[in-house]
């Protein structure tokens, strides 16, 4: 199938190029493992908050949240590439080359997502090293990680979208933004019922709150709001899939 | 300081300063995106406050004083970048040529950045203010902040500079800002020192200098008149800033290589 | 009032840490009030030379003395008595001409009673008046650089340096320059350094021209005296029929020396001068050779440079910016 056939050549091309990059490869992997050890060990104390009620402590509770980040952020990190590809014009020989297009997005949000594995893969060593508890059995623990690899798609999906449309590595903070307050409106650094004011109406209706309970549900074994997660998970991704190629159109169309 | 030295400092300071207001990025992001943060991060972490011991009622009291170094951080990159651009650009070339000499260059170069220092700072009071922080150590205090704001503007803002004068490369300049964010982080930032659990952190946080900038600040929020936490971060910033002029002076004179 | 010493330098070397001798042994004798154009293909050492006498660099050997100031011992001196407008059109885009001015005002000490008629009468004199209000990121090449040179005369300089102004530049904006300079040197009586890869200005403007290859002089002198050196007239003739080229070549050769000319033309540089030329046509006609086109050549700045050199100035530049970009660009010490 052509789309598979150019989606693997896009995608090897990328990953060559950030594995072989320094100055790509280590800020997405130093950020989240930065972040993790920042919250997970400045404010472990949080845990001592009357009504903390995470069973397995702090760092397990932070981890699923950056875990989540980090998929997040690789999505937003491999958009920065394609908006790079776009003003060097690379892109534009891509789209004529190509003889199915759709096949490029999908080589972009396979680069994304091995990219991603790594990333996670550091993560999770990082934490099980900080002594890390898991709850969970083998189901609960791919519960976590699909979780997290929608959270990624979804974000690629809303990057490309994004450097389709602008073209330019100006793109940056537009795809960053949304993306960092999204994550940020949600119960970062407590539950859910510990927040008040008006952040607890903000995260109550943000969608990534059910994507992040559930995670940290499936993390301590006692998997809860699963059903809603999933659905917010891939409504997102389905939804910017959509924006995604309309992007990819749009891009065509501007030559 | 001579007439004709008083009036090219001016000069200098002003076009500095001029310089950032034609580039709004440079002027909103550095005003916005740390009012972001403590938006966001209070209303999080508002639940630490529970924490037996916790100093402030409020985590947003508590947590005021980060935007404060964030906006030194940011005068750190645009003094950076933009005189990274003079020296790529040749402009700095053409200032050699003038009869400044170079400490007067520099000095104008901070105060440019020193004037945008107390504007970040009195926008991040104000708005503190606004949403109901009272500072502990009154006008007074007010008055001590906005002293310390634009102290350590000039000495982050040297730094900058020191980087810049050092490579003439913007890019380097910029590949600054991680090693900022680490010690930024690695602080007292989110939590009181003595209510750090991680016996690692807590040290690294304790080495940290840039913890006692920030204790300073956030003892003038939610403490009055904490001597201790005040000596330390103004002796702190104000060895910062002298060590961070001279090093700056001594790269400016190396860059103009003049006789 | 000005000072009325020129430019003197002795043995002027500069090395750069990696590498080659990017001026090796340049003397200089420019009188007051002289325009002197230095000519030479890119990398020839020529913006080091400038960067070396308006005091940017230290000389590695050798001495100059500028406006009667010694570039080394007495830097601050020589910068109050030169005006300098380098190669890259130093300039801020986010600000306006104005205020470019104002900012060169102060810092060269003018009075406050005096910078703003000084700019105002300076933005007049380089005609951007208009435009003095507007940011020099809406510039264009032209104007950018009369800005540069604005600012260059700000502080009444008795010595003017001008590294390839008008590089880049239309023809309009370069003749107005070209206009510019003579008036400095003949009315205000400003020296002028001027460097420069085209000939037609080194020729058109220099009083006197230097021309200078791998860091060292090769020849100098007025453009008339340097021609009529090497200066023979070339002539380039065309055959009709293209067979018969090798006749034309051997008829031709009987006059003058084979040289280089355009692709299809045969030609000599004419041993004797341009009398020679009603020979050449003679000889021709006598032969029958029937031609398609016959031009006469007077010698050019490049015919002293190929002379002198062994290569053409005008394709001199590429190879030395071929080389340049084959190494990276080197930094000075």
């Amino acid at each position: 199938m052509r789309a598979v056939a150019v989606a693997r050549g896009v995608a090897w091309r990328t990953l060559h190029n950030v594995f072989t990059n320094p100055s790509l490869l280590v800020p997405s992997l130093v950020f989240p493992l930065f972040f993790f050890v920042a919250f997970a060990g400045g404010l472990s104390r949080v845990a001592n908050v009357p009504g903390f009620d995470f069973p397995l402590g702090y760092t397990a509770f932070q981890f699923v949240f950056v875990l989540l980040q980090s998929a997040a952020f690789g999505g937003v990190f491999t958009g920065f590439g394609i908006a790079r590809d776009f003003e060097s014009g690379f892109a534009r020989r891509l789209l004529l080359a190509a003889p199915n297009r759709t096949g490029i997005i999908l080589g972009y949000a396979s680069a994304a997502l091995v990219r991603w594995l790594v990333t996670a893969a550091v993560v999770t060593v990082v934490a099980l090293i900080a002594g890390m508890e898991i709850g969970g059995d083998g189901v609960d623990l791919v519960g976590l990680y699909t979780l997290a690899l929608l959270l990624n798609v979804a974000a690629v999906l809303w990057a490309s979208g994004v450097a389709m449309r602008l073209r330019t590595m100006q793109a940056g903070p537009v795809m960053q933004m949304p993306v960092f307050l999204i994550l940020f409106f949600a119960p970062v650094y407590v539950p859910l019922s510990l927040l008040q004011g008006w952040i607890h109406g903000v995260a109550t209706v943000n969608p990534i709150t059910r994507v992040l309970e559930a995670g940290r549900g499936f993390l301590a074994g006692t998997p809860t709001e699963v059903g809603i997660a999933f659905a917010v998970g891939i409504g997102l991704s389905g939804l910017l899939a959509l924006w995604a190629v309309r992007g990819l159109r749009k891009a065509e169309a501007a030559g | 300081m001579s007439e004709v030295a008083a009036d090219q400092v001016y000069t200098v300071a002003r076009r500095s300063v001029v310089r950032t207001i034609r580039q709004p990025a440079n002027v909103v992001f550095p005003l916005v995106f740390p009012l972001l943060l403590l938006a966001v991060n209070s209303g999080g972490l508002n639940a630490a406050t529970k924490l037996p011991g916790f100093p402030a009622d409020t985590y947003i009291a508590f947590a005021l004083a980060i935007p404060f170094i964030q906006g030194a951080l940011f005068a750190t990159m645009n003094a950076g970048t933009d005189l990274a651009r003079d020296i790529q650009t040749g402009f700095l070339n053409r200032l050699a040529l003038t009869p400044i000499r170079g400490i007067a260059l520099l000095a104008g170069q901070l105060g440019g950045i020193a004037v945008m220092g107390v504007v970040q700072a009195v926008v991040y009071l104000v708005v503190g203010l606004i949403v109901g922080v009272r500072l502990e150590s009154g006008p007074a205090g007010a008055l001590v902040l906005l002293a310390f704001a634009v102290l350590i503007s000039i000495g982050f803002g040297a730094l900058g500079a020191f980087a810049a004068l050092r490579t003439g490369s913007g890019e380097a300049v910029q590949s600054l800002f991680p090693v900022f964010f680490v010690f930024l982080f690695l602080s007292s930032m989110a939590m009181p020192r003595n209510l750090i659990e991680i016996d690692w952190f807590r040290a690294v946080a304790t080495a940290n200098p840039v913890s006692y900038l920030i204790e300073c600040i956030r003892s003038l929020i939610i403490t009055g008149w904490d001597g201790q936490a005040l000596g330390l971060g103004f002796g702190i910033a104000i060895a910062v800033t002298i060590v961070a002029v001279l090093l700056a002076s001594r790269a400016m004179r190396t860059r103009l290589a003049r006789s | 009032m000005h000072d009325r010493h020129g430019i003197e330098a002795r043995g002027l070397v500069r090395v750069f840490k990696k590498g080659p001798r990017a001026v090796d042994g340049i003397d200089l004798d420019v009188s007051p009030g002289e325009i002197y154009g230095f000519l030479g293909p890119n990398g020839a050492g020529k913006s080091t030379t400038v960067h070396m006498l308006v005091t940017l660099l230290p000389p590695t050997e050798g001495v100059a003395r500028v406006a009667g100031f010694d570039v080394v011992k007495e830097g601050p001196q020589v910068r109050g008595a030169i005006g300098a407008a380098l190669q890259e059109a130093a300039l801020d885009p986010l600000l306006t001409g104005r205020e470019h001015l104002r900012l060169q005002t102060t810092l060269h000490g003018l009075p406050r009673s005096v910078r703003e008629t000084r700019s105002q009468e300076l933005l007049e004199r380089v005609g951007l008046a208009d435009a003095a209000d507007r940011k020099v990121r809406t510039y264009s090449g032209g104007m950018k650089r009369r800005l540069d040179l604005a600012l260059a005369l700000v502080h009444s300089p008795s010595i003017l340096f001008l590294d390839e102004p008008t590089t880049g530049l239309d023809i309009q904006s370069r003749l107005a320059l070209w206009d510019e300079v003579e008036r400095l040197a003949k009315q205000d009586g400003v020296t002028v350094f001027l460097t420069t890869q085209y000939l037609e200005e080194a020729d058109a403007l220099a009083d006197r021209v230097g021309i200078i290859d791998h860091g060292h002089i090769v020849a100098e002198g007025t453009p008339a005296a340097l021609k009529a050196q090497v200066g023979r007239p070339t002539v380039e003739v065309v055959p009709a029929d293209e067979s018969e080229r090798e006749r034309a070549a051997e008829i031709l050769g009987r006059l003058g020396d084979p040289c280089a000319g355009s692709s299809d033309a045969v030609a000599v540089r004419l041993r004797s001068g341009e009398a020679d030329l009603a020979e050449i046509v003679r000889a021709l006609d006598a032969e029958g050779l029937r031609v398609q086109q016959l031009q006469l050549h007077q010698p050019t700045l490049d015919d002293v440079f190929l002379a002198k050199t062994g290569r053409s100035l005008e394709g001199a530049g590429d190879e030395e910016q071929e080389a340049e970009e084959r190494e990276p660009a080197l930094e000075p010490a």
